[in-house]
């Protein structure tokens, strides 16, 4: 292929022909307080993995109730499941459980296998 | 129609002036669609009978310099004072500009006098300073697809051919895809305003096509002045027609047709590059959807020879729908230029397949 000096760029509009929505229900079962998530943020704010790395809690959540699989597996692997977020959530989320099952839900699509 | 919605109806026409018009052509159409405005201008005069003025002494609108941020508004309003001068001196009041672009130049800037009255006063006085010349606001400003809607009834009486598959006997399915500039800056310039423009689907179906009603129908065309103009931010420009094509592919269309230079170039060039930089193409046939111009559609199904229309200039080859819809032409002329001379083929794509047929 040529070299154009530039690249057509990705849309970042969701594809709710290919996202699939579905899987969000299943993590809600097995994590109910999931539900209760407003995106506040404040679990990416005192994450310790963030603070070394560009993993960000708050966006991983987002793109999986959204059906956007693409790279997640690898970016939950950055997170060391230390719990601080769980503690500072005014929502009283889960979010640790839901760190935790995103993998093995993620595994279950063969998006990756869980390394740890 | 009922009466209601004739009434509502109502509030989206727009008026549009029978005769006595005076044309700007566009500064980069000529290159891209070099047959378009001598085409526009033959159907008028030849066709029509009407009478529009071509004067050779006319000059940018400075649009693209404008919606690039590297011209003033007050150059701008002042060089749009001297075009309107040149109208002044020519002795009509219809102003025609050909490109979508000047189109929204020209309503904003005469928006703007009306709201701003010393803003006028002002460019009065630049353009006096810098020229000595004076002008008057035209009575009339439409767009030339504006002009074609207007007498597409009696354009078809004309028509050698009209939209319809001659293998099948099913009207052409054609994408319209409107210039921003046309409606979106001011709705009530619009034939059918921003929500129901209805200046190309209005001659397609007059001429016997069918338009599809895509998703992204309404998307730009990519162009965005900014988002081309600078390479960095090329990849959004051809992302954002990739849309407009994923979105259409599924409707397999025939061909597009566009009122604005920017948005015919990029919907037609921007297959090229999709093409060749991801191998994807939007047709059957890895040959491209054929782009033309209003005027190159209308000129078409009046029988002009398609070469002398410049539809051999186009990225996407047009021979498939010419014999889609009957048209005859000599492959061999193709590449002939005025003078009669061969001008010789353009190299091929790589993925984008171009067969001429000979």
């Amino acid at each position: 292929m040529k070299n154009w000096g530039f690249k057509i760029s990705r849309p970042r509009a969701i594809d709710f022909d290919t996202a699939d929505l579905a899987e969000y229900s299943k993590l809600v079962e097995k994590v109910p307080s999931a539900k209760r998530c407003l995106m506040c943020g404040a679990c990416t704010a005192t994450c310790s993995a963030g603070n070394h790395t560009d993993f960000n809690f708050r966006h991983s959540h987002l793109m999986y109730r959204r059906g956007q699989f693409e790279g997640l597996a690898e970016e939950l692997d950055k997170c060391m499941l230390c719990g601080k977020c769980k503690m500072v959530c005014p929502r009283g989320v889960n979010t640790r459980a839901i760190i935790y099952n995103m993998r093995i839900f993620l595994n279950d699509m063969n998006y990756k296998n869980i390394e740890s | 129609m009922t009466e209601t919605k004739k009434h509502f109806w109502n509030e989206y026409q727009k008026e549009i002036a029978e005769d006595n018009f005076f044309y700007e052509r566009s500064c980069i159409r000529q290159s891209f669609f070099p047959g378009s405005e001598t085409i526009f201008l033959k159907i008028l005069t030849d066709d029509l009978g009407k009478n529009i003025i071509d004067d050779p002494n006319q000059h940018t609108c400075t649009g693209i310099g404008y919606h690039s941020d590297v011209v003033p508004f007050d150059t701008t309003m002042t060089v749009v004072g001297r075009l309107f001068s040149l109208m002044k001196d020519s002795g009509v009041r219809n102003y025609v500009p050909s490109c979508v672009t000047s189109f929204g130049v020209f309503t904003e800037v005469v928006e703007t006098w009306k709201h701003f009255p010393e803003e006028l006063e002002k460019t009065r006085d630049n353009l006096r300073k810098a020229t000595g010349r004076e002008f008057d606001i035209p009575e009339n400003i439409a767009h030339p697809s504006d002009i074609i809607y207007k007498y597409r009834k009696e354009l078809k009486e004309k028509m050698k051919y009209q939209l319809v598959n001659r293998h099948t006997g099913k009207p052409l399915k054609v994408v319209e895809h409107i210039g921003c500039h046309y409606g979106k800056i001011f709705s009530k310039h619009a034939v059918g305003g921003a929500e129901f423009p209805q200046v190309l689907a209005g001659m397609i179906e007059e001429w016997g096509g069918e338009v599809v009603d895509y998703p992204e129908r309404r998307h730009c065309c990519g162009f965005g002045f900014r988002q081309y103009l600078v390479m960095a931010n090329r990849g959004y420009s051809v992302a954002n027609t990739k849309k407009k094509f994923e979105s259409m592919k599924p409707y397999k269309p025939d061909f597009i047709v566009a009122n604005c230079p920017g948005c015919a170039m990029f919907m037609d060039r921007w297959q090229y590059t999709i093409a060749e930089m991801e191998g994807i193409t939007y047709d059957d046939n890895k040959m491209g959807i054929p782009v033309l111009t209003y005027e190159e559609m209308a000129g078409m199904l009046l029988g002009y020879n398609p070469w002398d229309l410049g539809l051999q200039i186009h990225q996407v080859q047009v021979e498939q729908l010419l014999d889609k819809i009957g048209i005859e032409y000599n492959p061999d002329d193709k590449f002939i230029g005025k003078s009669g001379k061969y001008l010789g083929e353009p190299e091929k794509p790589e993925n984008l397949v171009v067969d001429y047929g000979k």
